[in-house]
């Protein structure tokens, strides 16, 4: 809402400098964004008389002209043809500015000097709605009661201040300058100047031109009717103009500047129709049937549905109620009679409608927080007097309303006691009085009644808001909680930062990607066709189709996040992120949100043991000590394994679960993305592990006795994994084993084809006592027993 | 032989100075002390002596004996001290050389804030509640007092899933969760992501996180809220820092508040950083509506409470001096390497 000072000095006498004036309204509740100073633009531009127009002697196109400024003649040359001697324009004079930042100087135009500029309209920041009698393309020939020299701003009116408004959704009644003058009233403790609206008005009985009925009373509350006759189309006068220019509303005839005017003054929209087009007489409020359809003043045809209420005539609908009126039975320039409307509806129903039709105005958007009723005869009076004021037409003294809305006022229980005990302050009941009393609440017998136009009032902690915005927020002094605070994360949130520490531990780095992904992003990691991860929650109304579908797997998000570092020339990355995905269910019913850890890496030498690596330790860190590392394929892990280089993947399993993925990226996953270099992904499934006891960490005593190590090496087949060796490994030694730890895998010169020579490291230890060699031994022979068994061969 | 023995010694001691290494030092015991040394070898022949000479002489061979190891000891240690001054002289570094790299990660920004308002809320008893980011409209809006049709809802543009089934544009949505499963006292927290259809700029992206904070018990008042606020804000920023509330209105809080903080870049002076205010919106806050609390079976006769939201964002941005909101989601190495 912008509000013209110039317009609010009509009910408030205000005097403070502006920015206090901004500072404190916006600290009783009505935020000013900001404020404009009309014209400021424009400096050293006054007033001038043409005195003389000359020919140009060095070229076809230019005059010369002799201009008084006021207190001295000048010379002007210019191109402009519409200037003629003893008019009066805008002269720019030298080092003045214009809107845009244009510097005029004084200079010579082909060998003539020209001590200034004449303006156009553009040129002075302003429209030909603004000065309907100037031209587009020529020099603004002022109009106004003005005389040479007379400063610009002055001359033209543009010395208004805007004010602009952030009103919010429960304060509709502020969205008008009585509104707002009530406010800035009360803020600065000032009277508030409301007249009840003067005309003479014709007596004629309205009836007989026209009948009002609304047929749905729940969507229409009242329906005022007042009836204008003989007007004169033509301009507003200027200081309506200017009005509602600083109001940011652009003028256009005088009656359609009426209801403009009257809305912005009182906040009911009103709407104008031409009698003449008014079929029967009759004005139906109803809804609009199955079919209907309405061309609507921005020209466009709308089709109706039945839930949607219209203004109509005896047989078609001529305005959407609260919305737009029809393009037919608008004002035209040879309208005679005017029917004004000044109507209530309800706000609901306009908001579905404007919404369906994909049109917001001005109108709607104020009726759909809700309007009081009781407003709409002043705004309607208002209309008549500005009428005989402006001497456009004669109002009809007969009014025809259709008045079904609720008068009772909402009252709420005057309870000081509890509103300090709520707020926390000592404020005295004779304060709260005055505070509430300022902006329209009555009391009386310890109730409150609310003013009709506080459609937001309901309850006690209203009135305390009411209190608290004029006592001032800021005079409320903190206190502290007070009672028992017993805070601590839950399991889940610990987990999540064990696994952030063991990650940045790692030299990982978090990132943060985006919930919603592609649709393409599963074909992208080569997800199978049939893949359950390929049926998620989609958005119906996503910014694009590329953020619209809910992410069922993190291991896109890393791919992206991986390819932009590598495109951006990053050499080496190691990237991490607990990341949720959503799991559809069942229809109608919320997603499951499980968070994975996410992990990703390229460069810098690292391969599948880098991120083999990495997991081992994550592992370790939560103390998971117990899972089994595997092969990943189709069966044994998840869908995603079709995004992984189908040599280089891992699955690893918590008993028969499996809980992570990782591996080398498939190459034709790399080349979808771009991704020029091998990259590693891991993914574990976090909340999962919530489902698995960990068991408690334990001190385990120190050794007190050496340990005996022991090297074996052996030939065996290339498709044995080494897991399946060291688990053998440890069977056999038994209890004495501390670690099995391999140390070389050959294949090559030597090895048969198909065999590999693997190298294991074994160190055993008793706790009872130092082994002897013989122990030792008898241990290593049982470990090559198992492994012949195997068909391995020790070298 | 007495002065056999004093010609070893001198002998021992001259050849001494002229020892330069270990090994040279060695050899000279074993010439001199040795088994088959020189100085055993005159003892050999104390045999021939008189009784009467014999301890004197024994005497004095023990005496140059301990000399002679005396004086190898001292130049063991001499030559050893000059020894370990050259190599440490040889082993100088240059030490304004780089370090050699040994990387740590780091938590991403959002993240590494998040932790640290997290504790500040733990520390002042707050628990952390968490809520689903896809959500039914009830809790997002209807719970809040933000019926169908309500104009409230333009502020937030809305990701539909279904009619009834949305992305959360809000935090607040947690508020009714916990108290439909806690009965007062409460007092908690509830980060998270939420969702918002603007279109990506550099200060609004489709996606980003607040903070919520409920606290619900008897007697809880606005100037507690004052209360919490400042010592949020003080733990966040330091002692100096300054709040001033504002009037305003959501639909779930009454009295409400929006809550700007004094701009840290001009103290309050009015710049480019605060639109020239002296203050920066940083949240928004209120008493929790009595319908609210209504709606989650909580009376708000005998209970009151407050509740306030704040963005992580842009506190992250205003922590580190970021201009572009688009950075915290490109995940550039080169961005992340620098918290």
């Amino acid at each position: 809402m912008n509000l013209s000072m110039k317009w609010l000095s009509d009910y408030v006498t205000i005097d403070e400098p502006i920015k206090k004036f901004c500072y404190d309204m916006t600290m009783t509740g009505s935020k000013v964004e900001g404020y404009e100073v009309e014209g400021d633009y424009i400096t050293n531009t006054v007033v001038g008389k043409i005195l003389k127009i000359e020919k140009h002697p060095d070229a076809d196109k230019l005059v010369v002209c002799q201009v008084n400024v006021g207190d001295k003649d000048i010379q002007i040359v210019t191109a402009a043809t519409n200037v003629f001697e003893g008019a009066l324009v805008p002269v720019a004079l030298d080092g003045s500015t214009l809107a845009g930042g244009i510097k005029i100087k004084k200079g010579k135009l082909r060998g003539v000097v020209s001590e200034g500029m004449f303006c156009s309209v553009a040129e002075l920041g302003v429209t030909t709605h603004d000065f309907p009698y100037a031209i587009e393309d020529g020099i603004l020939i002022i109009e106004e009661d003005c005389k040479p020299g007379d400063d610009i701003h002055d001359a033209l009116g543009l010395n208004d201040t805007s004010v602009e408004f952030e009103i919010t959704s429960n304060r509709a009644d502020c969205l008008s300058v009585i509104g707002l003058a009530r406010e800035v009233a009360a803020t600065f403790n000032l009277p508030l100047n409301v007249k009840e609206p003067e005309y003479k008005g014709i007596d004629e009985d309205i009836t007989k031109t026209l009948n009002v009925t609304i047929e749905n009373t729940d969507l229409c509350h009242r329906y005022i009717g007042g009836l204008v006759k003989n007007v004169k189309i033509g301009p507003s006068p200027r200081w309506l103009r200017e009005r509602l220019r600083a109001s940011g509303v652009r003028p256009i005839n005088n009656l359609v500047d009426i209801t403009n005017y009257v809305m912005l003054e009182y906040g009911q929209p009103m709407h104008a129709f031409d009698v003449r087009y008014i079929e029967g007489g009759k004005i139906v409020v109803r809804n609009a049937k199955a079919g209907e359809t309405i061309t609507t003043l921005d020209g466009s045809e709308r089709e109706l549905s039945e839930e949607m209420l219209v203004i109509a005539d005896a047989k078609k609908p001529v305005a959407v109620a609260g919305v737009m009126g029809g393009e037919y039975s608008g004002i035209m320039d040879d309208t005679v009679d005017v029917i004004f409307e000044s109507a209530c509806f309800d706000g609901a129903s306009v908001r579905r409608t404007a919404k369906k039709l994909g049109m917001r105005t001005d109108a709607s958007s104020r009726f759909e927080k809700g309007l009081d009723a009781s407003g709409c005869m002043p705004a309607l009076l208002r209309a008549f007097e500005l009428c005989e004021i402006l001497g456009c037409g004669e109002p009809v003294n007969t009014i025809i309303d259709c008045d079904y809305s609720d008068k009772t006022p909402v009252t709420v229980d005057f309870d000081p006691d509890w509103i300090n005990s709520f707020l926390g302050t000592d404020i005295s009941t004779s304060d709260m009085v005055a505070y509430l009393e300022k902006v329209g609440f009555e009391i009386k017998d310890n109730v409150i009644y609310s003013p009709s136009f506080r459609i937001d009032i309901e309850s006690k902690a209203d009135i305390a808001e009411e209190v608290a915005r004029f006592y001032g927020y800021n005079n409320i002094v903190g206190t502290n909680l007070t009672g028992v605070a017993n805070a601590k994360r839950t399991p889940a949130q610990k987990l999540n930062h064990t696994l952030e520490n063991a990650c940045v531990a790692l030299g990982l780095n978090q990132i943060a990607t985006f919930s919603f992904v592609s649709p393409k992003c599963y074909d992208k990691i080569c997800l199978p066709v049939n893949s359950a991860l390929r049926n998620y929650v989609t958005i119906t109304n996503p910014l694009g189709e590329d953020t619209s579908s809910m992410r069922t797997t993190v291991i896109p998000s890393m791919c992206e996040v991986l390819a932009r570092n590598y495109n951006l020339r990053n050499p080496a990355c190691g990237l991490f992120e607990l990341a949720t995905e959503y799991i559809p269910t069942e229809e109608g019913k919320l997603p499951l949100e499980p968070i994975r850890l996410v992990l990703g890496m390229y460069g810098n030498g690292c391969d599948f043991f880098s991120i083999k690596g990495a997991m081992e330790e994550i592992f370790k860190a939560l103390g998971i000590n117990e899972y089994d590392v595997e092969a990943a394929n189709n069966d044994n892990s998840f869908d995603e394994v079709s995004a992984f280089h189908p040599g280089r993947v891992a699955v690893a399993k918590i008993g028969d679960k499996p809980i992570a993925i990782f591996g080398e990226l498939h190459p034709d996953v790399l080349e979808n993305y771009d991704i020029g270099t091998r990259a590693y992904v891991a993914k574990l499934l976090v909340t999962d592990l919530l489902n698995i006891e960990i068991p408690e960490k334990l001190y385990k005593p120190l050794p007190k006795y050496p340990a005996s190590t022991r090297d074996i090496s052996f030939i065996c087949d290339d498709e044995i994994p080494v897991a399946s060796l060291e688990k053998v490994i440890k069977k056999a030694v038994g209890a004495t084993l501390e670690n099995v730890k391999l140390f070389d895998v050959y294949k090559g010169s030597q090895i048969e084809t198909g065999k590999k020579s693997v190298s294991f490291s074994i160190v055993m230890r008793s706790h009872d006592g130092t082994l002897t060699d013989e122990q030792a031994d008898g241990a290593i022979k049982r470990v090559t027993k198992a492994l012949v068994a195997m068909g391995a061969e020790v070298r | 032989m007495k002065e056999q023995l004093e010609k070893i010694e001198l002998a021992a001691k001259a050849e001494l100075e002229k020892i330069s290494d270990a090994k040279e030092l060695d050899d000279l015991r074993i010439k001199y002390l040795g088994k088959k040394g020189e100085l055993t070898a005159i003892l050999k022949q104390m045999a021939s002596l008189s009784a009467e000479e014999r301890p004197v002489i024994g005497q004095l061979a023990n005496k140059i004996r301990a000399d002679i190891e005396e004086a190898i000891s001292a130049r063991g240690s001499e030559l050893k001290a000059a020894l370990a001054e050259k190599k440490l002289k040889e082993e100088r570094l240059d030490v304004t050389l780089p370090g050699k790299l040994q990387t740590i990660g780091k938590l991403h920004p959002l993240n590494a804030v998040m932790n640290e308002i997290e504790e500040i809320f733990l520390g002042m008893g707050f628990d952390i509640a968490e809520g689903p980011e896809v959500e039914y409209d009830y809790y997002n809006f209807e719970a809040l007092n933000i019926p169908a049709d309500h104009p409230a809802r333009d502020t937030q543009d809305t990701f539909y899933i279904t009619d009834n089934i949305l992305l959360r544009t809000q935090t607040s949505s947690v508020q009714i969760h916990v108290m439909e499963n806690k009965k007062p006292p409460i007092r908690v927290i509830s980060p998270g992501r939420v969702f918002r259809s603007d279109a990506v700029d550099a200060t609004h992206l489709p996606l980003f996180h607040q903070i919520e904070g409920l606290v619900v018990d008897k007697g809880i008042t606005m100037a507690n809220l004052v209360g919490t606020l400042d010592m949020l804000m003080k733990r966040l920023y330091g002692e100096d820092c300054k709040i001033r509330l504002r009037p305003h209105h959501f639909p779930f809080t009454e009295p409400s508040a929006e809550v700007d903080v004094l701009c840290f870049n001009c103290g309050g002076k009015g710049c480019s950083m605060c639109k020239n205010e002296g203050y920066v919106e940083l949240l928004g806050a209120g008493m929790v509506h009595p319908k609210v609390l209504a709606n989650c079976g909580i009376d708000p006769n005998e209970y009151s409470g407050f509740a306030f939201g704040l963005g992580l964002e842009r506190v992250v941005m205003r922590k580190y001096g970021i201009n572009d909101l688009r950075l915290l989601y490109e995940n550039d190495l080169r961005f992340l390497d620098q918290f």
